[in-house]
């Protein structure tokens, strides 16, 4: 059950701890998911309209969207030493996790995965696209309830998902318009 | 040794602010500086790179492996840090400008405007990259029963990805 007492900012212990875990838990795919789900609706440090705007925001920048996001989460909630927690946290357990493997690969100079983790892999994949998708479905409902929005979100989909548009081109034709459609709706 | 770990500084620094939209968008240009620049990686190295860096998160996370390759553990360190550290400053900037903007009538509009935007890119990323990998009918059949077990009740991912793991490992094989 998501928590509805309202918190004040979490101990940067905790900060750290919590992207631990989506750094953990998100091997396969699905971060975005799992940030939602530890940071919203496990934790509710932020809620569902504040991360909809970071994650925007973070897609406006360079780099790597989901590590973007969690720079501003952090530095939302507890500043520079926020957003150096958040990271650290993030990236703590894949990088000890590929440098390991790395040093196998290196020495076996082949890659020692067979078939069957292949196979494996490429099913968790599938799967982790699904709770992406689904994160943004589960944000829709709750978030898309006038057709103004629900069509700049239906372009966006069919533009960039269907029709393989760049998502920069996308963001920077769609966004001025989204905002043209939130003035005229506060207008009528 | 130096050398190389500036050479790794530059190299992934320069990257980190050119890859707009994720750290996809400049794998090519990685690849070719890697490989025939630098003459860190073969060709053949980086695809094998690529596929065991591509389920770790937060993605782009190869650039470890191409500095471990090129000059040890410190190597793979200096990578990640310059791959990320630019454009995370750049966030960083973004999000404190946000923030100083307090309750700001543009702020209150952009925030609205966003929220629509947002979701569509959620939902389209995950089709576009269903749609960029080797997604056969099975992987379509986990994707889309994973968004509707998802999205419409309140099962584990973690039970759920298991479970598209398993069901393509033995139907698959």
């Amino acid at each position: 059950m998501p928590n509805r007492s309202t918190p004040g900012p979490p101990s940067l212990p905790a900060l750290f701890l919590s992207f631990l875990t989506i750094g953990s838990t998100s091997f396969g795919g699905g971060l975005l998911g799992w940030i939602r789900r530890e940071l919203v609706e496990r934790r509710a440090w932020i809620d569902d309209t504040q991360f909809l705007v970071y994650y925007g925001l973070s897609q406006m920048v360079p780099g790597a969207t989901n590590v973007n996001l969690s720079v501003i989460i952090g530095s939302q909630l507890r500043g520079v030493a926020g957003a150096l927690m958040a990271v650290a946290g993030l990236l703590l357990i894949p990088l000890v996790i590929l440098l390991s493997l790395g040093a196998v690969y290196f020495a076996a100079s082949e890659l020692p995965a067979s078939h069957l983790i292949n196979a494996a892999l490429v099913g968790a994949g599938a799967a982790a696209i699904g709770f992406n998708i689904a994160t943004g479905l589960r944000l829709g409902q709750r978030n898309l309830r006038r057709i103004g929005p629900l069509l700049v979100a239906g372009v966006i989909i069919v533009g960039i998902g269907i029709l393989g548009f760049p998502l920069l081109e996308v963001v920077v034709v769609m966004v001025p318009i989204s905002l043209a459609v939130t003035l005229v709706e506060r207008a009528a | 040794m130096i050398g190389t770990l500036l050479q790794i500084a530059a190299m992934f620094g320069l990257l980190s602010l050119l890859a707009f939209g994720g750290g996809a968008a400049v794998l090519p240009d990685m690849q070719r500086q890697a490989v025939q620049v630098h003459h860190w990686i073969t060709s053949r190295e980086f695809l094998d790179m690529f596929a065991l860096s591509r389920a770790v998160p937060p993605g782009s996370m190869i650039v470890v492996l191409i500095g471990q390759k090129a000059a040890g553990f410190l190597g793979g360190l200096v990578a990640l840090i310059a791959m990320f550290g630019p454009s995370s400053v750049l966030a960083f900037v973004v999000g404190r400008f946000w923030h100083r903007a307090g309750g700001a009538a543009w702020r209150e509009a952009l925030e609205q405007a966003l929220a629509p935007v947002s979701i569509g890119l959620t939902i389209a990323s995950g089709i576009a990259l269903a749609r960029s990998t080797e997604h056969d009918w099975l992987a379509y059949g986990v994707t889309g029963a994973t968004t509707l077990l998802l999205t419409f009740t309140r099962a584990h991912p973690l039970v759920v990805m298991g479970c598209g793991a398993v069901a393509v490992a033995l139907v698959g094989v």
